[in-house]
């Protein structure tokens, strides 16, 4: 039930969702006495836990050179980290089972590229290169050595 | 041994009487039997049942008038094809030549033919050949002068047996010995027309031999994996079946590979134009993608059959990696054979040979993973036997390895992707004169490995 009451106080916690946020943008539009700061950190805690997960993965894929996300149980993700080791490559692993919400993002990337696992799934300079075929195959046709080079991530 | 008495009765003994003759070891060599040494050479290789060998034997026997009597005589020629098929076709062979022999009629018809047949051989048998021949059979008696001097030089036995007979006899008419002479000519030209008919088919049989021998072995290997594998249960039996299938897949494939791989080699010995060859290595190509196909269906019903390696000759599957050849190898069969390469080239070679090795090692490095990672679960310690009331964790435990074992078919997947990647990029960066080359030479080099295989199965064993 929406609070239209000006004297209506909220007694949301972080784990409301969508009411929490309205509740707070509304509470924060009506009663200039609450404190600033506690409805901005709900705000951004409600807000982190919204967020969608394919962002957060692009997101983080855009922090690194190389990003592969992976469990630490896949042979294949081992496969694939070995390969970029081999080439002199440092990449930035996320072991999603190692991870509070890697469900989401393992479910995310599922529905992104199709397979079954869901991992690995490997993005270099912010780009996705896809799971370990499109690496190997980029690798053969001589487009992967550029690409790493391009996003500064292999040298010589 | 003991079907050497059975098959010649005594009876066709008395009416053969040239065949008994050949129990004379002493005057015999190797070169007496020349299609014999063929037939030694042929089949040196070949040490399983000879289907066709019985049948071709028999034609000799009817051409070569040789009569395969003496046991030691055979053993001594021949190790590798086991004398109890000779016999049985020597004895068979006498009776159909008799048979031979006697349809014509006269007496003196069949001693035409025995002449002409040991003249139309005559470049290729030893000095007293025809003479034992001639020298002891009451049919020989026609023999006569004329034949006397067709042999003459050579069989000196039968000049004195002859001239003894000849005596004997009479003066016979020119008209008659004219008539002798023109049907020895056209026996000895049939004769040799039955012996050039008689080679072909030793060679379409050789071929057939070495592909049935492939065929015994695969079919044997896959009879004792079904019988020593697990306990027939309805999913093995899928598997078994999904072995079978591309098993016989894979070798209807082999066919067409080398069919297609013999019209580039004539094509390429023939410098056909540009286009051609073009068209003709694109077909190839397009082949080996059918393999890939083939593979990858083969792995989703059978992945431990893909993986064993199999459905490969003995050698083959000595070296493969992964289910297959392995990709960085097949630059370095190449070797310099494909010079002049530009320098835009040589290093597209260079990169695609340290790529391809690059992802080989990442593959087996998963895979020594994967290997690993099932140790630790088959030899957890929850892993305790039933009785202990562990069941759950058994079977959770026997779940999770078989998640692993999932991986498996990705693994090999990866593999067979690589493998086709590279020979793609190989084709990329050659040019199509190149390319052909460098497809013949890929393609001699598996088909020496398979050779190298069945020689090996068939090598004289102590």
């Amino acid at each position: 039930m929406p609070p239209t009451h000006p004297h209506y106080k909220p007694t949301f916690s972080h784990h409301h969702s969508l009411h929490a946020s309205r509740a707070v943008q509304m509470y924060y539009h009506h009663s200039e006495s609450w404190g600033y700061y506690t409805a901005a950190a709900a705000a951004a805690a409600a807000a982190r836990v919204m967020a969608d997960p394919l962002e957060r993965v692009a997101r983080l894929a855009s922090e690194n050179a190389v990003v592969i996300f992976s469990l630490s149980s896949c042979c294949m993700c081992h496969a694939v980290k070995r390969l970029f080791c081999g080439m002199g490559v440092n990449p930035t692993v996320y072991e999603l089972d190692q991870d509070p919400r890697g469900k989401e993002i393992e479910r995310a990337l599922m529905r992104l590229l199709g397979n079954s696992p869901a991992v690995p799934v490997v993005f270099i300079g912010g780009k996705l290169v896809g799971s370990m075929d499109s690496v190997m195959a980029s690798h053969i046709n001589g487009t992967l050595v550029p690409l790493l080079k391009e996003a500064g991530a292999l040298w010589l | 041994m003991q079907s050497f008495k059975a098959a010649p009765t005594a009876s066709d003994m008395y009416y053969h009487p040239h065949y008994f003759l050949r129990g004379d070891e002493s005057s015999r060599n190797q070169t007496r039997f020349p299609d014999l040494g063929e037939l030694e050479q042929s089949a040196a290789f070949h040490h399983d049942d000879a289907v066709d060998l019985s049948s071709s034997a028999m034609f000799r026997l009817k051409s070569g008038n040789v009569g395969v009597v003496s046991p030691l005589h055979f053993g001594g020629l021949n190790t590798n094809i086991g004398p109890s098929d000779m016999v049985s076709t020597s004895g068979t062979g006498v009776v159909d030549t008799g048979q031979l022999m006697f349809s014509k009629g006269t007496a003196e018809t069949a001693t035409a033919t025995v002449a002409s047949l040991g003249n139309g051989h005559f470049e290729n048998w030893g000095e007293s050949g025809m003479g034992d021949n001639s020298q002891q059979t009451d049919t020989s008696t026609d023999v006569d002068t004329d034949d006397k001097n067709q042999y003459h030089g050579v069989q000196h036995g039968a000049l004195v047996a002859v001239d003894s007979m000849d005596q004997s006899k009479g003066k016979t008419g020119d008209q008659k010995t004219l008539r002798r002479l023109a049907q020895n000519r056209e026996a000895a030209r049939k004769s040799r027309l039955r012996k050039k008919a008689y080679v072909q088919q030793l060679e379409c049989s050789q071929l057939k031999l070495t592909q049935l021998e492939q065929e015994l072995q695969r079919a044997r290997q896959q009879g004792v994996f079904i019988a020593t594998g697990f306990s027939g249960d309805q999913s093995h039996s899928m598997g078994g079946n999904g072995a079978l299938a591309f098993d016989m897949d894979y070798a209807r494939w082999l066919d067409e590979h080398q069919r297609l791989i013999n019209d580039l080699r004539s094509a390429v010995n023939s410098h056909v134009g540009d286009n051609e060859l073009r068209i003709l290595v694109d077909g190839v190509m397009a082949h080996y993608d059918e393999i890939f196909r083939l593979k990858s269906m083969g792995a989703k019903s059978d992945v431990f059959h893909m993986l064993s390696g199999m459905w490969k000759t003995p050698a083959e599957r000595c070296f493969m990696w992964l289910g297959g050849f392995r990709s960085s190898e097949l630059l370095k069969i190449l070797g310099n054979q494909l010079e002049p390469l530009t320098d835009q080239q040589l290093m597209g070679i260079c990169n695609l040979q340290q790529s391809s090795q690059q992802a080989e090692d990442a593959l087996s490095q998963g895979m020594e993973a994967l290997q690993q990672s099932l140790v630790e679960t088959l030899s957890s310690n929850s892993l305790g036997p039933a009785g202990s009331g562990n069941v759950a964790d058994y079977m959770g435990q026997m779940a999770i390895a078989m998640g692993k074992l999932a991986t498996l078919e990705n693994f090999l997947h990866q593999a067979d992707l690589l493998r086709q990647q590279t020979l793609q990029q190989m084709h990329r960066i050659l040019t199509t004169r190149q390319a052909a080359r460098a497809l013949l030479v890929i393609s001699d080099y598996m088909s020496r490995l398979r050779a190298l295989s069945s020689l090996w199965l068939a090598r004289p064993r102590d």
